[in-house]
């Protein structure tokens, strides 16, 4: 584990030394406080809560978070890095983790950045603090499965494109699962499989965090999202080291 | 050999229908400095990633210390280091920020990290630019930044694929100068283009070619009949030349 964070640190300097940080912070803050006073009616609702900023975070992300996954291992194969990385005497796994938690912190960042919105509504009015908590947790859980998504495509292909486009898909997948439209379709059709696509759903887990339940079924699917493509990404990784 | 630190045997590699690495074996003790010669393409650094465990053997076995590098990977990786090719770093650190990164990945700590970090860049005279960031530095700089990073640790076992490129001639008489005084407590294999570098500080030399070993033998011994270790290199490698 200490390898694993030492690489951590390592990545999440890295960000900060060059202008990737600076433009994805950025990027986010305008966008999601954009988003939250246009889109989301901020103020035209009348009620004191984050819930126009939360509702677009798993649409932002979903294509903010693969532009951040994208060059993750990619980078390393174009550098050569990832020669000199695997080859320092720690477990593949802890360079896979390492790199996730890096990134991870870097999402919780950008995440406190918001923090004037919170300021915001509550010299507007006065919300339940504990809910907004809860639904920025929501949040974290939601960049951590597309970190991981992210990651394990990134480790599977040499093009930071072609990860950055399956990236997105493959999330896109997992956020629209839980959609009406699609869950009518399904459920029209093949009522069996609109059952697993809701359970499926990032979006319908996102969700109840944002209601203010922390649901431990929420908790497992999330981690189990993370762990079951960081154990991919390992693999890739412990695979294709070389090409 | 009682002391070998590295033992390979019979190590190939296949990329489908090709074969880089074929039936290769060898042995390096304590003391000894290995010049792996050969033309590009032979299989040289093909058989250093795989010594240095990044690329699996298609078959056969390689150990480091009597560690196996595809059972036993962190164990082996423990004792060697390793120049890959190309001498990668990661550009956007400092070099000191870099060599504290693998020192600390090696597990060393506070003021025993940064002595280790210290000693590696007066070793390889990295001292006047220690805070600047790595992408900023000359071709021989960054190739010195990779060399600080393998020695960090002292490890038993030293694999250096072409050290010396991109440096400079006063340069390569320093690198030389260090791979000379270090020979005597490691076993050493280094690769290189450069003949007359092997005759400078290796105690044998493996010619290499199409991936597999032509000659295992100390540089005075194929020089024996007056020729250079040019002539005899390129009467070992061009194509059509090799009767045996």
């Amino acid at each position: 584990m200490r390898a694993a964070l030492t690489v951590a640190a390592r990545e999440l300097g890295g960000y900060f030394s060059t202008p990737v940080a600076y433009v994805f912070i950025v990027i986010f803050l305008i966008l999601s406080g954009a988003m939250t006073f246009t889109l989301g009616n901020f103020f035209a609702r009348g009620q004191a809560d984050l819930v126009p900023f939360f509702s677009f975070i798993p649409w932002l992300f979903l294509f903010l978070v693969p532009a951040l996954t994208m060059r993750l291992w990619a980078e390393e194969r174009r550098l050569g890095t990832i020669e000199l990385l695997l080859t320092l005497p720690i477990p593949p796994w802890a360079a896979v983790v390492g790199k996730f938690l890096a990134a991870w912190a870097f999402c919780a960042i950008a995440l406190v950045l918001t923090f004037p919105l919170w300021i915001t509504v509550n010299i507007l009015g006065d919300p339940d603090n504990g809910v907004i908590l809860t639904g920025y947790l929501g949040c974290l859980m939601v960049a951590g499965a597309y970190l991981a998504i992210g990651a394990a495509l990134s480790a599977a292909t040499k093009n930071q494109v072609i990860a950055f486009v399956l990236a997105v898909a493959v999330c896109f997948l997992f956020v629209a699962a839980g959609s009406p439209i699609v869950t009518e379709f399904l459920s029209d059709r093949i009522p069996a499989l609109a059952e697993a696509a809701r359970a499926l759903s990032v979006a319908e887990r996102f969700n109840s965090f944002t209601r203010g339940v922390i649901a431990l079924r929420d908790l497992v699917y999330f981690a189990s999202m993370i762990g079951f493509f960081l154990f991919l990404n390992a693999v890739v990784i412990d695979h294709r080291k070389a090409d | 050999m009682a002391d070998a630190l590295i033992a390979i045997e019979r190590l190939t590699k296949r990329f489908g229908a090709f074969t880089a690495v074929d039936d290769v074996s060898f042995t390096v003790g304590r003391g000894e400095v290995l010049g792996f010669l050969g033309p590009n393409g032979a299989g040289k650094s093909t058989t250093m990633r795989m010594l240095a465990g990044f690329m699996p053997p298609t078959s056969g076995t390689a150990r480091i210390c009597g560690h196996d590098v595809v059972d036993q990977p962190v164990a082996a990786k423990r004792s060697l280091g390793f120049l890959p090719e190309g001498a990668p770093t990661y550009p956007e650190m400092t070099v000191s920020g870099f060599l504290g990164f693998c020192a600390r990945i090696r597990g060393f700590r506070g003021s025993e990290a940064n002595d280790r970090v210290g000693h590696a860049m007066d070793l390889t005279q990295l001292g006047g630019v220690w805070l600047q960031p790595i992408e900023t530095l000359s071709k021989g700089f960054k190739r010195r930044v990779g060399l600080a990073q393998a020695l960090l640790h002292d490890p038993p076992v030293l694999v250096l694929d072409e050290p010396t490129d991109a440096l400079d001639p006063n340069q390569k008489h320093e690198v030389r100068g260090l791979i000379q005084s270090m020979a005597p407590e490691k076993a050493i294999v280094i690769s290189t283009h450069i003949l007359e570098e092997v005759d400078a500080v290796c105690t044998r030399a493996i010619i290499i070619a199409q991936g597999r070993v032509i000659v295992d033998a100390p540089p005075k011994a194929l020089e024996r009949d007056g020729k250079s270790l040019e002539q005899v290199f390129r009467e070992l490698t061009l194509p059509g030349k090799e009767a045996a």
